[in-house]
């Protein structure tokens, strides 16, 4: 009797829990409904809810239409430089912040934590003339370089910093002759790997689906990134639904596929980072 | 003293107050190049933006010709203008209609997902964040065409129904919840997981003691769960309304810069966004953009305040 109650009380969590499933998931399976159909069944009344055989119709549409490789490879450098800056940057300052002591440490910590709290929309309209008179608009460089040391990626480093690395091992790598850059290099970022792989993974996936700013800074098509160049799509070409949703689909998918493999260590460190603020 | 502090010579004699602090951040010069990029990268891309934003508030500019000084004539001329305070009262609308669905069905998720014995656990997990890895970009496009006014897929769930078709963007109301609703379906799994970890987090001591005093699970909820949770909870209350301030993407997409039929889509970021740079009024985008962080302010303290509320 127990275990049968037992039973149907799995079964109705499950039955919960895949009906929230459905709901996240259904966006997905919609997209590639639309992406692998012809724009007229798309308009059909009912809709038609299984996958149709034109997505390389689409793609090749797609492809016919606007540069989706150049926005592809133009998005992965910028993601990719932006990343590898970042982790660089942050982990450095994040190190000396955890494990040196020097005048000042805590007002210039407390002062980056409260920068955290500035809405960055504030500065929208300075940002951008700043960028005109350095001569930046339209490149790569107003994308990459503000961000490249950002309080989170600091926060996040000497979070993982201070509880990983020992005191130990930075005594013996001075009595070893290290001098600081290399006391960083050889003996703290082996160590702080785990830490670097969650932060270069959420500024990856940031990077990537960043939309306002490379909107208001980027003014060539030749330099869109894919967010942009999906929005044009969108704007521009809407009649050819089918188009538009094969478009989305490719820029979607990269990401997703990258996320799936890193996943499960991605979700742990999300949640760990909260509970800690 | 750590042996590390020995080791630095910090235990040293001082010699005169000021000329061993100077010593000292002499000494540690490598250690303030390695932090300088952040305070570098602060100064010239973010607090002097804003300084400048001030200033720039006070002056008429296309970006191009001659600056104006205009005094507080653009503030004026904000708390009269009748768009930017829609802009406000439809952030703060979709804020409420996307805030509390997302983090009661969170709540619920978590609370499900932290069941004991859940097989399945981290496969769950992943189908439920999988939604804040998609674009924001990609996320309207799709709603897009779910929420369609005459084709949509929604509408096609509804008249088979038998009931009426909704125009989604050109309604004031339903606009707003089809806004609400790319928030929603993007970010509830996220707070799930948020909650998840805060539930795994709690004794489960103290579960066992309520079954023994014979707690059902709603009582158990709303007593144990609940109040433990709090500090968890205000995180994703914060962030959300930071976020919720700054929609702009999702409107802009789904019905453009001008924020749809009678602006009823205008968020105050998209209105900095259309005043700035698609009408070059660069003065009076940041007018806005000031006009914003005080809405931001006056949220912030309001958590703030909930946050300070003592336990009852």
């Amino acid at each position: 009797m127990i275990g049968k109650h037992a039973v149907v009380k799995k079964l109705i969590l499950h039955l919960a829990l895949l009906i929230g499933v459905a709901v996240s998931m259904f966006p997905f399976y919609w997209l590639t409904v639309m992406a692998t159909s012809t724009t007229s069944d798309i308009y059909k009344f009912p809709p038609k809810v299984t996958f149709g055989t034109e997505l390389m119709t689409n793609i090749q549409n797609v492809l016919a239409n606007i540069d989706f490789f150049g926005s592809f490879v133009n998005t992965v450098f910028v993601s990719t430089a932006s990343t590898l800056l970042t982790l660089f940057f942050c982990s450095l300052a994040g190190f000396s912040f955890a494990k040196f002591d020097f005048p000042g440490k805590k007002v210039l910590f407390v002062l980056l934590l409260a920068t955290m709290m500035i809405p960055g929309q504030l500065s929208l309209v300075p940002s951008f003339i700043i960028m005109q008179k350095l001569g930046w608009v339209g490149t790569y460089k107003s994308l990459i370089i503000p961000g490249m040391a950002s309080a989170f990626g600091i926060f996040w480093m000497r979070q993982y910093a201070q509880g990983s690395i020992h005191d130990d091992l930075i005594n013996a790598g001075r009595i070893d002759g290290c001098n600081h850059f290399r006391l960083f290099w050889n003996v703290a970022l082996p160590i702080l790997r785990p830490a670097l792989a969650f932060l270069g993974i959420f500024t990856f996936i940031g990077s990537w689906n960043d939309y306002l700013w490379p909107l208001i800074i980027l003014n060539n098509p030749e330099k869109y990134t894919l967010q942009i160049t999906l929005s044009q799509l969108n704007g521009i070409y809407n009649t050819d639904y089918a188009m538009v949703m094969a478009g989305t689909l490719m820029a979607t998918l990269p990401l997703i596929v990258m996320f799936l493999l890193v996943s499960r260590q991605f979700i742990s460190d999300i949640a760990a980072g909260a509970i800690k603020d | 003293m750590s042996n590390l502090e020995l080791a630095t010579g910090r235990g040293r004699k001082q010699t005169g107050k000021y000329g061993s602090l100077w010593r000292e951040i002499y000494r540690n010069k490598v250690i303030y190049l390695f932090i300088s990029p952040f305070y570098i990268l602060f100064a010239i891309f973010g607090l002097f933006p804003i300084l400048f934003s001030f200033y720039l508030a006070f002056q008429k500019w296309d970006g191009i010709g001659e600056m104006q000084f205009v005094g507080l004539d653009q503030f004026r001329y904000l708390i009269t203008d009748t768009v930017f305070w829609k802009a406000i009262w439809n952030t703060l609308e979709i804020w409420i209609y996307s805030t509390i669905p997302m983090l009661f069905f969170a709540l619920v998720i978590a609370f499900l997902l932290n069941s004991a014995f859940l097989r399945y656990r981290n496969l769950y997990r992943i189908a439920y964040f999988l939604p804040n890895v998609t674009s924001i970009v990609a996320v309207a496009i799709i709603f897009g065409t779910l929420f369609g006014n005459t084709y949509g897929f929604l509408n096609f769930i509804l008249t088979s129904f038998g009931l009426e078709p909704i125009e989604w963007l050109n309604s004031r109301f339903w606009l707003k919840i089809a806004i609400a609703s790319m928030i929603v379906w993007r970010w509830t799994g996220y707070n799930a997981i948020i909650y998840l970890a805060g539930l795994q987090s709690i004794p489960t001591v103290l579960y066992e003691a309520a079954r023994i005093d014979g707690a059902s699970t709603v009582q158990t909820f709303f007593r144990i769960t609940i109040p433990l949770l709090r500090p968890v909870i205000l995180f994703t209350v914060i962030t959300s309304t930071i976020g919720g301030m700054q929609i702009f993407t999702e409107p802009q997409i789904l019905v453009g810069n001008g924020g749809g039929p009678n602006a009823e889509g205008m968020t105050i970021v998209l209105y900095l966004y259309q005043q700035a740079f698609t009408k070059n009024l660069f003065g009076y985008g940041s007018a806005v953009a000031w006009g914003l962080f005080v809405v931001i302010a006056v949220f912030s303290f309001i958590n703030w305040k909930i946050v300070q509320r003592p336990e009852s």
